[in-house]
């Protein structure tokens, strides 16, 4: 082996390197939602979330349209409140859209529902929205039947 | 009683030495690092004969690894109705784990054995002794190149696995078993995460190629130079190298995820 050659072939494995993090960043890995096209942010507060996690997806009529951007804690109102970072492609959502968190199948995982309203302003950049549905919790939702059920005899 | 007690101890002082010299002659390796800068030709050479030589073995074992996930996890998650998420479990398990740890096993009996083999008949022929009278350190001319290459390489050759397999993945699952394609990757990319799957894999491979080439350096150039020594000391940096990978794989893995 020359050394020209060793060098071509240490080239390629550097080319074959980088075509398998692209491969690893684009294709395996979510670096594409993460830096694809520009995204607005919108808050939307919480009960009680769930299972939802920072990462999951928005959706609006089953499309994804942005994800859960962060969650955290507020002290003061005791919610939860989810940033939601939403693609500027969808950016004409009015006031009252409502969030609701759904599950996907039974068992899935959790993401957020967008049901647009009926207003003609437009949600824009760090609006709240307003009208919120808390995650269904299988438990309370058991606990509420049994409940009932107790209470009717 | 006292005879068992006593070779116990012995035992662990031998350990103890070679640790420290182990450590030592790490130390005197990284300091003369700095030498390669002046030489970069040096690690073009050992790149091709570490990573370059390993590659063939690396994508044909990812290739196959990521085809029997599939076949593994779709045979049990349909179960559950998730043959969908084949992609997730196959793209996590070779990122996290599977790509690392196998690239460095691989890694450690292809590359590291030959180091070992290499440096140790140079010990036992007298040619690191020849360059000594030369003038010429053997640490800048010989270890420390080998060493920046295993360090480089090994996370590299970790990325090729990996990606090779989740290829491998797809191949099986969508054209064979016949899973939604867009399913696959998109639901794979909604759960592995650049920063936190893909670039702590790539740290993993990182650690394991520093300490594969540590060892296996170490014990090319501390065999006993005789034929037996260079044989008896390459099948040491395979066991060890290999226990070391698992034994820290386990440990970065607590730490990391």
């Amino acid at each position: 082996m020359n050394s020209r050659a060793v060098k071509l072939m240490v080239g390629v494995f550097m080319l074959i390197f980088l075509a398998a993090m692209l491969v690893l960043a684009l294709r395996v890995s979510n670096l594409t939602s993460l830096s694809g096209g520009e995204s607005y942010s919108l808050i939307a507060k919480f009960e009680n979330i769930g299972g939802l996690k920072s990462g999951a997806s928005v959706s609006a009529s089953g499309v994804r349209v942005g994800k859960v951007e962060s969650i955290v804690y507020d002290v003061e109102t005791f919610e939860a409140i989810v940033n939601l970072s939403i693609d500027t492609k969808f950016s004409a959502f009015p006031l009252d859209t409502s969030a609701n968190i759904y599950t996907a199948g039974l068992l899935g995982e959790q993401y957020i529902g967008l049901e647009p309203g009926a207003e003609l302003d437009v949600l824009v950049n760090s609006d709240e929205i307003d009208d919120t549905q808390s995650a269904l919790v299988l438990e309370r939702l058991i606990g509420q039947v049994l409940f009932s059920r107790s209470g009717g005899d | 009683m006292v005879n068992f007690i006593e070779k116990f101890g012995g035992w662990w002082l031998d350990l103890l030495v070679s640790l420290g010299n182990a450590t030592l002659f790490l130390a005197q390796m990284l300091s003369s690092l700095p030498s390669l800068l002046k030489r970069p030709s040096l690690l073009v050479k050992e790149m091709y004969s570490t990573g370059v030589m390993t590659l063939s073995i690396i994508l044909v074992s990812g290739l196959f690894v990521g085809m029997v996930l599939a076949l593994q996890g779709y045979n049990i998650l349909i179960d559950f109705g998730q043959e969908n998420r084949t992609g997730t479990l196959v793209a996590l398990t070779l990122v996290r784990e599977l790509g690392p740890v196998v690239t460095g096993l691989l890694f450690a009996g292809r590359a590291g054995s030959a180091m070992t083999a290499e440096i140790g008949l140079m010990k036992a022929t007298e040619q690191l002794s020849g360059l000594e009278m030369m003038a010429v350190d053997p640490f800048k001319r010989v270890f420390a190149p080998r060493f920046v290459a295993g360090c480089l390489s090994l996370p590299m050759l970790a990325a090729m696995f990996s990606a090779v397999g989740a290829f491998g993945g797809y191949l099986l699952t969508v054209l064979v078993l016949g899973v939604d394609s867009s399913a696959y990757w998109s639901l794979m990319q909604l759960s592995v995460s650049f920063t936190a799957d893909v670039c702590n894999g790539l740290i993993k491979g990182a650690v394991f190629g520093f300490v594969v080439t540590w060892i296996a350096i170490y014990q090319g150039a501390e065999c006993i130079p005789t034929s037996e020594g260079v044989s008896s000391a390459t099948t040491r940096t395979v066991v060890y190298s290999s226990l070391a990978i698992l034994a820290l794989d386990f440990l970065l893995t607590a730490v990391m995820f």
